[in-house]
């Protein structure tokens, strides 16, 4: 009735101390028991916090730009630059939202957009300073943004982080990480820069002391190895320079999407992991195969607080964050919403201690206890 | 492992009955994982890895109703602005359209209507049996059936003849709510009693028709009235076995009179694990998608639940109540959800004959 009996606790043990080769991370994926898996993720979680706490944070996500040359399949929010609905934020409306944010008890803004075709590093370190105007953690631009100012100011990736280091970016999420796999990125994110290029922002912001998250957006077109790879491919990173702070894997939303309408799509659907149960198995071996990251987050922005709370047993220590505004997710038709409150009393209600975050890093060092 | 959970697998895997005390230590832990596994091993005895789905239409031929219960956003006084009565012809027509979409089931419940007689319930059973003689109607709670025996003066068991003899196939199990009488008393005091709705369906049962049972929590209930609620389900059943599925209602909070936030994924599966493990004589543990949303519906395939409800195509009660999912799932869009769960799907009828069976991949045999 348990890995002992079922035989997959030593592939499972195996995954864990990183040496399953990718088929066997693809059985563990597709046929282990979902049981199975969730209890050796739930081992590694309460290994790494054995307090049961699981933190939170109250921030707000905002996208600066829609305008993106990139044009990814899979992404219902970008804009060519004369649509109707094209957007740039001004300085002012973004002081405003931060202002709001402070206000609401933020402590971070999760900064991100669009590759905007004028945008240089110019524009990226005004914003920049906009932002930090304010007594605000600043995360933001994601590796495909580090790279477009980089290309566009004919700088190095390291100077280009040096400079939005300089002028007060506190840390870097891990998006446009979407699949590792650069198969999979040919075919739902051409114009998007490669595996190898998302990996060499992560390991020059690590070195430059900048910590980050990885993501991985599953449920499009890839293999279950592909997943593997990913997660591979993440931990081997880690290895390396143990700068990052959280794995966060979130599944592809199809609505208003091109993909969506692509039938390649439609058959990767029925044997993919695009679906709940899907998503607590990666979710369960994203916990399994990163023991030297320390936090895994459920992501309730695109399954809902109930599947979200069902998350936090199969691996996940975080609960991310307020949001207070999303446009990505909700570009492609969905539209959860949680307050703090909620997010509160979802992670009390499953057992566990509720602890906001303060910082982007490291996660429950830095959190306070909701008491 | 806690003792208790250790001592309650113990229990399950050599098929013994579980105890009122064992069922409350099943909503009271949070080894999730281990309640899962017990109620999958539970249900896969029973059910292998068939889950079944039905293609139905729900139909609510009103919502004025004489009992306001606080928890209830769909009732409407007969002078409200929103209170509607559908004509027989409305009623026809939605069964007309559900015959089209190839649907086995109509599932029409609806508001005690102070003026309505009983005998327009009974020309509609009749009506539709003539027109739709294919369509299996499976129709009022025990709530309703008691208030027709009101209206009527009629024995329970002479109200639940005549509809019988109209056409009436099948009772749903809706009206149950919690039965322990000071949770009732606060919830919906107008409503019939928890003892009466059990007598009402062991009248159903032995007037040789199916039904089945449903328990609203997520508001003022306690643990101990979910248990108390089991008990007297399991032990009516020990006696009737006239119950087919038991099927939890998570509470939807909004436009209602109770203030309480909605359940949480935890609480939705918990209910439907612990009824699966403690109602060791229920063959059906029913996960209704409109309640729990279509995601943990799936997820809940393992954790002891082998019946997804159907199509409902129009959904009016919970959605009254700020249910977020749709109103309608097509069979492909169920279909697909269950094998993605590793599941086989099954189609059935109103009462659990295989209409068609879906092999791993492909098209279905008939």
């Amino acid at each position: 009735m348990n890995g002992h009996a079922t035989g997959w606790r030593d592939l499972l043990e195996r995954a864990e101390r990183g040496s399953a080769t990718v088929a066997e991370g693809v059985r563990l994926l597709r046929e282990a028991p979902l049981f199975d898996l969730g209890r050796a993720a739930d081992a590694v979680r309460g290994r790494l916090h054995p307090g049961g706490v699981v933190t939170y944070i109250v921030d707000r996500n905002i996208n600066y730009t829609n305008v993106c040359s990139c044009g990814c399949s899979f992404c219902a929010f970008y804009r060519e630059q004369d649509a109707p609905d094209a957007y740039v934020l001004s300085e002012g409306e973004l002081s405003a939202k931060i202002v709001d944010t402070i206000a609401a008890g933020g402590v971070r803004v999760l900064l991100q957009g669009g590759l905007h075709p004028d945008w240089g590093i110019d524009e990226a370190v005004r914003l920049v300073g906009t932002v930090k105007r304010h007594p605000i953690l600043l995360h933001g631009f994601s590796p495909p943004e580090i790279w477009h100012f980089a290309h566009r100011s004919r700088m190095t990736i390291g100077e280009v982080i040096a400079r939005l280091k300089d002028a007060g970016l506190d840390s870097i999420p891990g998006g446009g990480a979407e699949i590792l796999d650069d198969d999979v990125r040919r075919r739902i994110s051409p114009k998007k820069i490669g595996w190898e290029q998302w990996a060499a922002v992560m390991r020059e912001a690590h070195r430059q002391g900048l910590r980050t998250s990885a993501t991985m957006m599953f449920g499009s077109v890839e293999t279950p190895g592909a997943i593997v790879a990913h997660l591979q491919r993440v931990r081997a990173l880690q290895e390396e320079t143990g700068g990052f702070t959280a794995f966060i894997p979130w599944m592809f939303q199809p609505g208003n999407s091109a993909l969506s309408r692509d039938p390649r799509f439609g058959e990767a659907l029925a044997s993919g992991f695009g679906h709940a149960v899907g998503y607590l198995r990666v979710l369960a071996l994203s916990r399994i195969l990163l023991p030297n990251v320390p936090t895994v987050q459920v992501s309730w922005v695109t399954m809902g607080a109930k599947v979200a709370q069902v998350g936090l047993f199969f691996g996940a220590d975080d609960f991310g964050s307020t949001m207070m505004e999303e446009n990505v997710v909700a570009s492609a038709g969905v539209s959860f919403r949680m307050s703090e409150a909620e997010i509160v009393a979802t992670i009390r209600d499953a057992g566990f201690i509720a602890a906001r975050r303060t910082s982007t890093g490291g996660g429950h060092s830095s959190a306070e206890r909701k008491s | 492992m806690e003792t208790d959970i250790r001592r309650i697998r113990d229990k399950v895997e050599a098929g013994e009955r579980l105890s009122e005390t064992d069922a409350l230590a099943l909503y009271r832990t949070r080894d999730v994982l281990a309640v899962g596994e017990m109620a999958a091993l539970a249900n896969r005895r029973t059910n292998g890895d068939r889950v079944y789905f039905i293609v139905n239409r729900h139909v609510n031929p009103t919502n004025i109703c004489v009992n306001r219960c606080k928890f209830c956003a769909f009732s409407k006084g007969k002078d409200e602005p929103l209170a509607y009565t559908m004509t027989m012809d409305e009623i026809l027509r939605r069964a007309e359209e559900a015959q089209a979409q190839r649907a086995t089931e109509l599932h029409i419940v609806g508001g005690l209507h102070p003026d309505l007689p009983f005998d327009f319930y009974l020309l509609m059973l009749r009506s539709l049996r003539e027109r739709f003689p294919s369509l299996h109607v499976q129709a009022f709670t025990a709530v309703e059936i008691d208030y027709f025996a009101k209206i009527t003066g009629l024995p329970l068991s002479g109200v639940i003849a005549q509809l019988k003899a109209a056409g009436l196939g099948s009772l749903p199990g809706g009206g149950a709510e919690i039965f322990a009488p000071e949770i009732r008393n606060e919830i919906c005091p107008e409503k019939i009693s928890g003892d009466r709705w059990l007598e009402v369906m062991e009248a159903v049962h032995a007037a040789g028709l199916r039904s089945n049972a449903t328990m609203l929590y997520g508001h003022v209930e306690t643990l101990e009235s979910r248990v108390d609620h089991l008990r007297r389900l399991r032990t009516l059943q020990d006696r009737t076995g006239g119950f087919q599925s038991f099927i939890p209602l998570a509470f939807h909070p909004k436009n209602t009179e109770i203030a309480k936030g909605y359940t949480t994924g935890l609480e939705d599966l918990l209910a439907l694990a612990v009824g699966r493990l403690y109602l060791d004589n229920f063959r059906h543990i029913k996960s209704f998608w409109i309640m729990v949303g279509p995601k943990l519906a799936q997820i809940s395939l393992h954790f002891g639940v082998d019946d997804i409800d159907g199509t409902v195509v129009e959904e009016k009660i919970t959605h009254a109540a700020g249910a977020q999912a749709g109103q309608e799932m097509s069979v492909a869009e169920l279909v697909t959800m269950i094998r993605q769960a590793g599941k086989i799907p099954v189609e059935r009828d109103t009462l659990y004959n295989v209409v068609r069976e879906w092999p791993a991949e492909g098209q279905p045999t008939a």
